[in-house]
């Protein structure tokens, strides 16, 4: 039974994992960047969210689709005044640009709200389930995490092979240049990308927050190198990817935890990482693709 | 005829590197040595040293060699905890603590240039943002080792266990590395002076390696890798020079880092600590050793200046950084700085010509 | 120029190397790309100081039959012999030490280093010094420096350009740019050199010049050359066996005149003329 119990917390943790890298790999594959303060938006996230129950009594559902409001405009805003002006600049640059977006948005939040830790109230309204007798008990917060991430997956599938804007978003990811004088407006497509993969994090930021449920300035740091490692683990750029990538990554770290050492947990899914990168240099799902001579 | 840069003044640059730590350090050392440095300066002395000499071996990795290392602060640990070893084993064998110092500083080269080997074959197989997550990933796995790691020393020598201390079975002696708390009771050997050698030596180190055969060929690899291997560059033995002079470099700083604690944990050198020295290496330029040095000093000390207005230091210093990356690298602000420029010029040269043409007139 | 013979496997040299062993001899060589066949059944010898040109229609497989001869694709099929042996499994730094230095297409130069050490770094392996004497610049440092600048100096000097030794290579014409880059693979002291599209964007004079410098270079280096071009002029002019490709394959081999001749070749090339006439007359 803690096999299954295990597996379960694993493909939870992992869900959240992979919305966060849903967002890294969806601004990674338009924008050639990896956005460091990725993991920072999720924080922002789930301090509104916490802010709007706690402080404004918004019933939990509505304080979600604030903070996703919120960290959507946030995201548009760290593109537009950030990311935007060194769109011609070297990626190193703008990685260490994003570090300091990433180092603002904590200490910003470490002055607005403080270190103190505040407890998260998990916004699921329903109690946990308890099966064969008490021996495996699922908690509420796993299926609405597992439930999310499967919607989330569907709708931005749709949206990415469907949609007028998604098509736009992979024609920019393909070539710049190209989709520019097809008549898409590159710039707006990335503040789109930008916004959705920033409203994903503020929704993986609530359920994350609602399994472990302290909130501090720095929640987002670990989680958001974690999901990056899973968007690159399953191929970065690719949506696909960065679900596999991201369940998978969730149940190593909780297997890794629960039959091999905690203290190890982080070294034993950072190893397996090397290994898969090594086999496979462009991660699971990624595309090799060939320098032309 | 067009007229073409000479590249001769890149060199000048480098020795301009020598010059400038030689003149900081006949400046600080009197001052010091006469006790007229406030106390949060002379406390920085030692750190600023060990990171220019980190920010310098990564700029040999990121800037000359090219490939982004996001795991620098690992090596600096392995270099960190392994030198914390020998100083406890060495202690009662060499009791005159500057050779101490410097068997300490080689004992982290080498365990870190180990390291820097064994990461390396794997690691530089791959390219770009794949390596820098891998790096990234390598550094975080030394952290959670050296966590784990529990080292003690008594008269029948060393004792190695991942468990805890009471599985060490030891007799007496003392206990050196206890797993999250880290490295206890380091005696505090290091010195300002050792600090400004090992600037001096790995100065020494980078710029003669940059000027000669292998560093041309860790050059061209990363100006163009496919045709440095058309004219017969073995691109792993290059690119790994390069990585393992760098580990073992950083491995030296982080020797000297532990030695001015009397604790240290696996978690000062964590993946901030390597962003921290990216930072550093990418706002003094990459590949330019003398920009380093600055960038090091200058962003090192900025925080502890910012300590009067408190709790807003660090995200001042977030502004600074983004306003910086912003200002050097946008094209926009690039073009308003050619033409403040050229306005400057013009005003200056009406001003002559001004004079001139009065007269003229007149 | 000498007169053409067979050689005993059939293949044909000049006359002057018919006593020696060839510099290189492909037989049977192809690659797949995904299922597609991008060159198949590449078979051919070139002689230890001939001028050889490989020509044919944009898409040939022209520059992957270079990228082969120099590993830079591994050949699904076929065997390539450099100097009699074999480069299958080696990489290009190890077929470079073997014998074989190529130019590329699109300029690939060390932009940001000077010109003198993009030839310095074309001596890599004729001069060599260890890692300790390149981080203390002692024990021979110096003398193996001066050897390797004294000698890249003399190779600047073949082709006049000594005196842009300190210049940036990356901000030099681009004329001057395709002359450093064969400078640079003769000084990995090749036994033969593969030229691709060494004539592109050059005016008339400059590939006079170019013409005069290849065959300086055959001469003096004792060397074979190899070279695609598209420029015919050049091509009849100093080639001494010319190979055509088409979609991958050999439609003819044979010295400027059977070439010229050739039924195969001038349907290779005026077919594609008149349809391309048709074309614009519809």
């Amino acid at each position: 039974m803690t096999l299954i119990s295990n597996l379960i917390n694993g493909i939870s943790l992992g869900s959240v994992y992979a919305i966060i890298a849903l967002g890294y790999t969806m601004v990674y594959g338009i924008a050639k960047m990896l956005n460091f303060a990725h993991g920072d938006v999720i924080m922002v996230g789930a301090y509104i969210s916490y802010l709007s129950t706690t402080a404004l009594n918004v019933p939990p559902l509505l304080s979600v689709l604030i903070a996703m409001a919120v960290c959507t405009v946030l995201g548009v805003v760290i593109e537009g005044l950030a990311y935007r002006p060194l769109r011609k600049a070297s990626s190193l640059a703008v990685l260490i640009t994003a570090i300091g977006v990433s180092y603002f948005l904590q200490n910003a939040a470490l002055l607005i709200w403080g270190s103190a830790p505040k407890s998260f109230s998990s916004i699921v309204p329903f109690d946990s389930i308890s099966l064969f007798g008490g021996d495996l008990i699922i908690t509420s917060e796993a299926i609405v995490t597992v439930i999310t991430c499967i919607v989330i997956m569907i709708l931005l599938n749709l949206f990415t092979k469907k949609g007028k804007m998604g098509k736009a978003m992979r024609a920019v990811s393909e070539d710049k240049d190209a989709a520019q004088l097809m008549g898409i407006n590159t710039n707006f497509t990335i503040s789109m990308t930008f916004a959705i993969g920033s409203a994903l994090a503020a929704v993986a930021g609530v359920l994350l927050c609602s399994a472990y449920p302290t909130l501090t300035p720095t929640i987002g740091s670990m989680p958001g190198i974690k999901a990056f490692t899973a968007a690159v683990f399953g191929g970065i750029g690719s949506i696909p990817g960065a679900m596999l990538g991201g369940i998978l990554l969730g149940v190593i770290e909780i297997f890794a935890t629960s039959y091999i050492s905690s203290q190890l947990s982080d070294a034993i899914l950072f190893a397996i990482l090397i290994i898969v990168l090594l086999v496979k240099p462009t991660g699971l799902l990624g595309k090799a693709v060939k320098e032309k001579v | 005829m067009k007229k073409y840069r000479d590249l001769s003044k890149y060199a000048r640059t480098n020795l301009k590197a020598y010059g400038l730590v030689i003149i900081a350090f006949a400046i600080l050392f009197p001052l010091q040595s006469a006790g007229m440095l406030s106390n949060s300066l002379n406390g920085q002395l030692i750190p600023i040293c060990v990171y220019i000499v980190l920010a310098i071996s990564l700029n040999l990795t990121v800037g000359i060699s090219g490939e982004l290392s996001l795991g620098h602060a690992g090596f600096m640990s392995v270099g960190a905890f392994s030198g914390v070893i020998a100083a406890a084993s060495l202690q009662d064998a060499v009791s005159f603590e500057p050779l101490r110092l410097v068997f300490v500083i080689i004992t982290g080269g080498i365990f870190a240039g180990i390291a820097g080997l064994l990461i390396g074959i794997p690691v530089l197989r791959l390219r770009g943002d794949y390596l820098a997550i891998v790096t990234l990933a390598f550094g975080e796995i030394i952290k959670n080792i050296i966590n784990c790691l529990y080292v003690g020393i008594d008269g029948s020598g060393l004792h190695f266990s991942v468990k805890n201390t009471s599985s060490l079975g030891m007799s007496g002696g003392r206990i050196i590395l206890n797993g999250p708390q880290g490295a206890v009771g380091i005696t505090k050997i290091a010195s300002f002076t050792a600090g400004f050698v090992l600037i001096l030596f790995t100065l020494f180190i980078v710029i003669n390696l940059i000027y000669s055969r292998s560093g041309r060929a860790i050059t061209a690899i990363r100006d163009n890798r496919i045709a440095a291997e058309s004219v017969g560059i073995s691109i792993t033995k290059y690119k790994l020079t390069a990585f393992i002079t760098s580990a073992a470099l950083a491995g030296m700083a982080g020797a000297l880092y532990a030695m001015n604690f009397s604790t240290i944990a696996a978690k000062k050198f964590d993946f901030n600590t390597s962003i921290l020295i990216l930072v550093f290496v990418v706002l003094g330029g990459m590949g330019n050793i003398l920009g380093s040095i600055i960038a090091t000093t200058v962003l090192y000390i900025l925080p502890e200046m910012l300590r009067e207005i408190g709790d807003y230091r660090m995200l001042i210093y977030a502004i600074v950084l983004i306003l910086v990356m912003l200002l050097t690298n946008s094209s926009r602000a690039k073009q308003m700085a050619v033409s403040l420029e050229t306005k400057i010029k013009n005003i200056l040269r009406k001003n002559k010509n001004g004079s001139g043409e009065v007269t003229d007139n007149g | 120029m000498d007169k053409m013979v067979p050689y005993p496997s059939g293949a044909i040299v000049p006359e002057r190397d018919l006593d020696k062993k060839p510099i290189l001899e492909t037989h049977h060589l192809g690659i797949d790309f995904g299922g597609l066949t991008a060159v198949d059944e590449f078979s051919l010898t070139v002689g230890r100081t001939e001028i050889c040109g490989l020509i044919g229609p944009n898409g040939a497989g022209k520059t992957t039959v270079f990228n082969m001869l120099t590993n830079v694709y591994q050949p699904t099929r076929g065997t390539i012999l450099l100097d009699g042996k074999p480069t299958a499994g080696k990489t290009t730094a190890q077929v470079n030490r073997m014998g074989i230095a190529r130019t590329f297409q699109n300029i690939r130069l060390f932009s940001n280093m000077s010109v003198l050490d993009n030839v310095k770094v074309g001596l890599h392996n004729s001069i060599k010094e260890g890692f300790i004497p390149s981080v203390t610049h002692l024990f021979g440092y110096r003398k193996a420096e001066k050897t390797s600048t004294e000698r890249a100096l003399e190779l600047l000097d073949f082709f006049s350009m000594a005196d842009l030794a300190k210049v940036q290579a990356g901000s030099l014409p681009y004329g001057a740019q395709r002359r450093l880059e064969i400078v640079r693979a003769l000084a990995t002291n090749p036994g033969i050199i593969l030229l691709d599209e060494p004539a592109a964007g050059m005016n008339p004079s400059e590939t006079a010049e170019l013409m005069e410098n290849i065959r300086r270079i055959r001469d003096t280096f004792q060397i074979s050359v190899m070279l695609i071009e598209h420029d015919m002029n050049l091509v009849m002019n100093i080639c001494e066996g010319i190979c055509v490709l088409d979609h991958g394959k050999i439609i003819a081999k044979g010295t400027p005149d059977e070439i010229k001749s050739n039924p195969a070749v001038i349907e290779a090339y005026l077919g594609k003329k008149k349809e391309a006439e048709d074309s614009a007359e519809g």
